[in-house]
Parts: structure tokens; C-alpha cells; sequence
């Protein structure tokens, strides 16, 4: 949807000051995102595109992240001569601090654990090969060369790949706390310091590559964590608001000049032309014009409005300039009502533990009991307090959560990849945990349930000629409904009457002349159908009507669609025992009847954003677990206060920010089937769970018993990963959740 | 058992060489953009050969 498209035409060249770098003397660069690439054609485009200008050295676009590099000349050329170049060649773009966006220390995160889990998985697999030679027998002077080798190798490596783990364990001991790396660090730190000292003394034991491959498989999860955490930031990060912040402000004796929104006052006068975002909240001054209020309201035609008319923030305007005289800013304005809204309902939800962290509250305590106990045990049943400390160690080792570790991880990291291929976003990886708990789904009407755009129907009973002169009419003028009667006639290959003297007269219709007679396009009120002080009527949608000297000559009706998938979407989910319900701010009329189209019995209407919020509030207090499926402003708070939520992508920025996943495309089914997904995740991580515990049902005893040769440990570590892993990945070969899942 | 005096440094000497490109590639960004990669083989190099040089166009490409 075109909601953003003036963006960057209206940043003043200071606002962009704060996003330029100056590399060297004379040289500026700037980082963008680009949210609109996405193939080789882009990257060409983009980068020829900007190389091809004087003055610009270097233009190099990430694909991955969305983010292009710039660096220019000073001199020749400017940081918005970059923006208007990118908006010429087709692409939306916003300028980008990585810093701001936490996205350089993440890259930083990543960079230090792909260098750990390298040196660890080298350090690991040679030292595994001097163990095999060890374990198969080799003599006194040849193991203990051996050892001293393994301890060469393993010490610098446990010391450099242990690092997360030893500071996650520290920060957790400092808060007098018990996170699962303390008992990791132990048995890692444990195992090689024993196992040097058992070098020294020529021992004929050692647990260096215990310790290391601990170390190779714990990095394993920790990467893949990672990996699922950058992806929904950066995901995140594409979706944040693509339009300038600012307002043209006319100020006395007629001067405009481009503000930040921060500088907006009450009582100032602002221009606003057509497509563009209603700055601030306001009165109109002058002007006529349709505004385009469904994020807002829900409601799905546009309203005329003219002088005196009142206007919230974040409404579209549509056809016509309009100044406003603002009457709210800032911290008074709809908006801002709505984001405080957003965070009372935020904040009184109540946060949920996630599994993972679940588990590991009662695991870490009980490793750590069982290897003291083990420890106590040996030493009262007389052994030494050497082959007691190894046997503790064989237990910290073996117990260590390996499995546990990658149970979560690898299951995410699967689930994720396959929602992003079907075009779904996740904005943080506990999401996928909430989605599968839910119980019933709300969904917002208007741009959720339908598409939010005016589909007329009927037209094959209009007469050719009459067509042909809408279609002469309506192809000039920019309001939605007119363009959209134009592209349904011309689809209809009915060209267009070729009419003269044609003007429009923003929220009431076009006119024109055509062989001497004339024809008006437009409301009832502009063909003379009805006086306009007539209430508003309970049409079921927005209709034009076409006059023909002075007899109303058709009446075309619009409405919006369904989006393609809603009704296979509300049938799987009903199968599924999900509640529906319908939320709208729409009038009671139009609610019903898609309501009815859909079978969706609970059905609200003339809802408010309050309303919604405090709905949605009510089932969670009774225990529900809300997925609330909406795109509007009006929505925000509910998809705040809901257990789990869910945007389209063409969703308001402030809906986007407040959903938990987005969905690119029309389709409603990726509903369905981001709820699958999320089901089938979580089965999977229960699974894991359950095999790690067998696997320690297995293991303990045998570790405990004080039989855990440091081969009996490689073996079983390495299988338990590899089974579970195995396990996570099953979730790519399950049906239904991939983007081929039919409609029944 | 003295061709391990040999055999050890050498499976030592390889693996450190594997891990010094992993950490080099790591480091020189080369794990940065996987996907452009993928997509970057697919843009027609229309690069003007140099006209400079007689017959120099060849390399261009």
C-alpha cells in the first residue's frame, strides 16, 4: 500500500545532519534501509543507479539486511540528492543508525560467538583424535605425550570459546542468581583444570575433550539462538516507520518551511497535501478534501470533509491540499492517546515464562545437588577425595545440558526460517511460545478481514456507453474510489469517453462535458440524489453515481473485498477449537453482513480503540489467550493487551510496531498457518525436552556410579545433540505448515 | 610410532590453516550478506570495456 510514498521527498537537509559520517576529510557516508529489495535486479538498479550520479564513490547494498552504504563527495553532492535519487528509482528509504538500532552490537554478539564455536569445534575435533588414540590403547610415554598435547591445545581454547558462558555465569552469581551457564562454566572449568592436573601427574584419565565438545555443542545452541534473535530484529527494525516525521508549517505572511513534529504547536497552520498523513490533530482551515480515516476508525469509506471539519492524526488525506490549524500536538494528540493505551495494556498483561526458562530454573539447582551428593557419597563410602572430585566432574559433565541447550534453539531457528519463507515475520522468538497457547482469535473488519480496498460490483449490467464515460471520468482523479471504478472498467477493455473541460471538486465528484451534455461523477449529494444535510445513511459501502444531464444515469455500488483465504482461514482454525470473534469499528451494517459471509457469530461493532483494548483485557482476566489479528491504529491497544498478535504488513507502523508477527501478502491464511507452525514448534520443543530427560534418566545413574569414561561421555553428549537436533528438524518435512497448506 | 612426530603437527598445521581462513573470512565480512551473494551472480556485468587500451575489452568481463 502506498501509505508511506512522500516520505523522504519532505526531510528537511539538516534532519538528515545526524545520520551522516564523515569517514575522511571531504568524504560523507550514510547508511539506509531499503526495505523494498529483494533481488538482483534491485541490487543492479540501485547501485548503478547511485554510482551513475557525480560525486557519489561508493553505493553497496546488503541484501540480508536490507541496509545500502553510501559515500559521496561533499563537495557534489548531498544526503537528500541520495534519497531523491533512491525515491526516483523506485525504492523506498529510510536513513539508518545501527547503533540506535542495537543492530551493531548484535552483529558484534555474532561475530564472538561464530569465532568461539570455531576455535572450540577445532580445538574439539583434535583433540578428539588424540583421545581415540589414547582410548585404543596406546602405552604409558606415547598417552602421557598425548595428554601434554590435549592441554596444549585445549587450555587457550576452553579459555577462549568458554568466555559467554563465564560471563553470563558470573552476571548471574553476582545477582545471586542460578542461570543454567553456572553449572556449564563449572563443569567446564572443573574438567580441564582436573584433567591438567591429572596431566602432571601422568594419570591415565583426562577430560579435555569432554570439556571442549561441552563447549562445541553448548556454542551450537547458542549461535542458532542468536541467529533466530537477529533475524526478528532485523525484521523489526525494516518495519519501523518509513515516513518523515515532520509537517509543512505556513507561517505568517504565507512562508512554509518543514518542521520536525516535536516543533509542531497548537494553533500553528499546517499544509497537508493530498496522500499524505494528517501531521497532528486539528480543525480544517481551507480546503476540501476526502479523508481516508479506516486506520483510524475502521470504517471503510473515506469522509468528506471541508472547513470547520475536525481531523485526528495519522488519517490519510486524499484528494485535495488542506490546511489545518492544529489544535493538539505531541503528547495530546489521538495518536499519543492511543500509545499510552498500547503501553497500560502492555504493561498489565502478564508476562509469561518462557518454557526454556522454565526448565532450567529447576535443572540448574538439581545438577548441582546431584554432583555435591555424588561427590559426598563416594568420599563416606571411603574412596578418596580424588576419585570422589572425578566422579562429581564425570557427573557435571554428563548432566550438562547439551540436549537442553539445543532443545529450544534448533526447533526456533527451523520454525522461524520456514514462517519467514512463507512470508511471515516473527518479532522476537517467544512469540512462536504464545501463539501456540491461544484460544481464541479476534479479528479486526476492515484491512484485516478484507483487503481494505473498494471492489465495484454489478458493472457487467451498465451500459457500455455509460461505463465508457465513468471511465472517462474517473481516470484522472486520485481518490481511491474513482481510481478503483477506473481500473475494474478498463479491466472490462471499455475505453474511456474522451471528455472535456473535466474538474473535481475534492470530497464531492468530478465533472466533465462530453458532446455538449454533462457528466458528473461523485456522491449522491454531487448528482442531486439527496440534499446534503441527510444523514448518513446505513449503506452497507460507498457507492458513485454517474449523472447524465441532470437523470442519474447509474449507481455504482462498492465494497470492500475479503481478503482471498478468510473463510478456508476461519474454517481451519474453528476445526482447530479456536473462538472467533469479530472486532469493528465499522457500523453495525457492514459488520453483520461479513460477519455472516465469514460464519463468524461474535461480532462487535462501533467499537472504539478503548473498547477493543478493554475487550480483549476482559478474556485475558478470565484466563483466554487472545490472538488478536488487526491493522489499524484503532487496533494497537488490543494487539498490545492480547496474549499473542498479528499484523498484515500493509498494517499502520504503529500496528506493525505493536504486533508480535507480520504477514506480507493478502492472503489471511498464513493465519492458519503461523498458528501450526507455532503448534507443531512447541510439540516439537516438548519433545526435546522429554528426550534430554530420558537421555539423563539413562546417564546420571551410570555418571553418578562413577562408570562415565571420558568415552562413555564423547558418546552419549554427542548422540543426545544429534537425536534432538535431528528431532528439530523434522518440523521442515511437516505438512501444512509450509505455503501449500489447501483450503478444505 | 615415530610417523606420529610428523602426523600430529601436520593434522595440527591443517586445522589451524581451516580455522585461520574460517576466522579471516569471518572477519573480512565475508558472512555478511549471504543472500546478496547468492543474488549478485545474476546481474549482467555491463562494465564498458576500456577504450583506452587497444584490445583491452576482453577483461572487462
Amino acid at each position: 500500500m502506498g501509505h508511506a510514498t512522500a516520505a523522504s521527498t519532505h526531510a528537511v537537509p539538516d534532519g538528515l545532519a545526524p545520520w551522516v559520517r564523515e569517514p575522511s576529510p571531504g568524504l560523507r557516508h550514510m547508511d539506509l534501509i531499503v526495505p523494498g529489495a529483494h533481488c538482483a535486479g534491485c541490487i543492479a538498479k540501485i547501485e548503478r543507479g547511485l554510482k551513475s550520479e557525480r560525486g557519489i564513490v561508493d553505493a553497496r547494498l546488503n541484501l540480508s539486511t536490507k541496509r545500502l552504504a553510501v559515500d559521496w563527495r561533499e563537495d557534489s553532492f548531498s544526503a537528500q540528492g541520495v534519497l531523491d535519487r533512491l525515491q526516483a528509482l523506485g525504492f523506498e528509504a529510510r536513513p539508518f543508525d545501527a547503533g540506535e538500532a542495537g543492530q551493531d552490537a548484535d552483529g558484534r554478539e555474532g561475530r564472538e560467538l561464530l569465532r568461539a564455536l570455531a576455535v572450540a569445534g577445532f580445538a574439539a575435533g583434535n583433540v578428539m583424535l588424540l583421545s581415540v588414540s589414547v582410548w585404543s590403547g596406546a602405552d604409558a610415554a606415547t598417552r602421557d605425550l598425548f595428554h601434554w598435547l590435549s592441554a596444549l591445545i585445549a587450555l587457550p581454547a576452553v579459555v577462549f570459546a568458554g568466555r559467554p558462558f563465564f560471563r553470563s555465569a558470573a552476571r548471574a552469581l553476582r545477582g545471586r542468581g542460578l542461570n543454567m551457564d553456572v553449572p556449564i562454566s563449572l563443569a567446564v572449568i572443573l574438567a580441564a583444570g582436573m584433567s591438567l592436573y591429572e596431566t602432571i601427574m601422568r594419570g591415565p584419565v583426562t577430560y579435555f575433550d569432554a570439556s571442549l565438545m561441552l563447549l562445541f555443542f553448548l556454542l551450537i545452541g547458542r549461535v542458532l539462538d542468536h541467529m533466530t534473535r537477529a533475524r526478528a530484529r532485523s525484521a523489526a527494525t525494516r518495519l519501523l516507520s518509513l515516513s518523515a516525521a515532520g509537517a509543512t508549517v505556513v507561517e505568517e505572511g504565507g512562508r512554509r518551511s518543514f518542521r520536525a513534529i516535536r516543533d509542531i504547536a497548537p494553533g500553528m497552520t499546517v499544509a497537508v497535501a493530498p496522500g499524505e498523513r494528517i501531521p497532528a490533530d486539528g480543525t480544517v482551515l481551507s480546503g476540501e478534501s476526502d479523508i481516508d480515516r479506516s486506520l483510524v476508525t475502521g470504517e471503510a469509506a473515506p469522509v468528506a470533509v471541508r472547513a470547520g471539519a475536525r481531523l485526528e492524526a495519522g488519517t490519510m488525506n486524499l484528494t485535495g491540499p488542506l490546511e489545518i490549524t492544529v489544535s493538539a500536538a505531541g503528547e495530546d494528540t489521538f495518536l499519543a492517546d492511543i500509545v499510552r493505551l498500547m503501553e497500560a495494556a502492555e504493561r498489565a498483561r502478564a508476562r509469561t515464562v518462557l518454557l526454556a526458562d522454565r526448565v532450567a530454573r529447576i535443572y540448574a539447582p538439581a545438577v548441582h545437588v546431584i554432583a555435591l551428593a555424588t561427590f559426598a557419597a563416594w568420599l563416606l563410602a571411603g574412596s578418596g577425595g580424588h576419585a570422589a572430585l572425578m566422579t562429581a566432574i564425570a557427573v557435571l559433565i554428563i548432566t550438562c545440558p547439551c540436549a537442553l541447550a539445543l532443545a529450544v534453539p534448533t526447533v526456533q531457528v527451523a520454525a522461524s526460517g520456514v514462517l519467514f519463507r512463507g512470508g511471515v515475520m516473527l518479532k522476537d522468538g517467544g512469540v512462536l511460545e504464545r501463539l501456540a497457547e491461544i484460544d481464541t482469535v479476534i479479528f479486526d473488519k476492515t484491512g484485516t478481514l478484507t483487503l481494505g480496498r473498494p471492489v465495484f460490483s454489478g458493472l457487467g449490467t451498465v451500459d457500455t456507453q455509460v461505463l465508457a464515460l465513468a471511465h472517462g471520468l474517473a481516470r484522472g482523479s486520485a481518490h481511491p474510489l474513482a481510481a478503483a471504478l477506473a481500473r475494474q472498467i478498463a479491466e472490462r477493455d471499455v475505453a474511456p469517453a474522451s471528455l472535456s473541460a473535466v474538474r473535481e471538486v475534492p470530497g464531492r465528484g468530478l465533472e466533465g462535458v462530453f458532446e455538449g451534455r454533462t457528466v458528473r461523477l461523485g456522491s449522491r449529494v454531487w448528482c442531486g440524489i439527496e440534499d446534503a444535510g441527510e444523514g448518513e445513511r446505513d449503506a452497507t459501502g460507498p457507492e458513485l453515481c454517474l449523472m447524465l444531464d441532470g437523470t442519474v444515469a447509474a449507481v455504482f455500488a462498492a465494497q470492500d473485498r475479503v481478503r482471498p483465504g478468510a473463510r478456508a482461514t476461519m474454517e481451519l482454525l474453528k476445526r482447530r477449537g479456536l473462538a472467533i470473534a469479530l472486532l469493528s469499528g465499522d457500523r453495525a451494517g457492514a459488520v453483520a453482513a461479513l460477519g455472516a459471509q465469514l460464519g463468524i457469530r461474535d461480532r462487535h461493532a462501533a467499537m472504539s480503540p478503548q473498547d477493543k483494548a478493554a475487550f480483549v483485557a476482559r478474556l485475558e482476566a478470565e484466563g483466554r489467550k487472545v490472538l488478536m489479528v488487526g491493522d489499524g491504529i484503532n487496533d494497537a491497544p488490543a494487539l498490545a493487551a492480547a496474549h499473542a498478535s498479528m499484523a498484515p504488513s500493509s498494517a499502520a507502523d504503529i500496528g506493525r510496531t505493536a504486533a508480535g508477527l507480520v504477514f506480507l501478502g493478502e492472503d489471511l491464511r498464513a493465519v492458519a498457518r503461523a498458528h501450526r507452525t507455532a503448534c507443531l514448534a512447541r510439540r516439537l520443543i516438548i519433545q526435546n525436552f522429554a528426550l534430554a530427560v530420558l537421555y539423563n534418566l539413562i546417564a546420571v545413574p551410570v555418571a553418578v556410579a562413577g562408570l562415565a569414561s571420558p568415552l562413555v561421555a564423547a558418546i552419549a553428549m554427542s548422540a543426545s545433540s544429534i537425536v534432538v537436533t535431528a528431532n528439530a528438524l523434522r518440523l521442515r518435512l511437516a505438512r501444512g505448515v509450509g505455503a501449500t497448506e489447501t483450503a478444505p | 610410532m615415530t610417523a606420529l612426530v610428523f602426523l600430529i603437527p601436520a593434522a595440527l598445521f591443517l586445522g589451524l590453516l581451516g580455522l585461520g581462513a574460517f576466522l579471516w573470512s569471518l572477519k573480512s565480512g565475508q558472512f555478511d550478506d549471504l543472500d546478496g551473494a547468492a543474488q549478485r551472480i545474476l546481474i549482467d556485468d555491463d562494465d564498458e570495456p576500456d577504450r583506452s587500451e587497444p584490445g583491452g575489452g576482453g577483461t572487462a568481463s
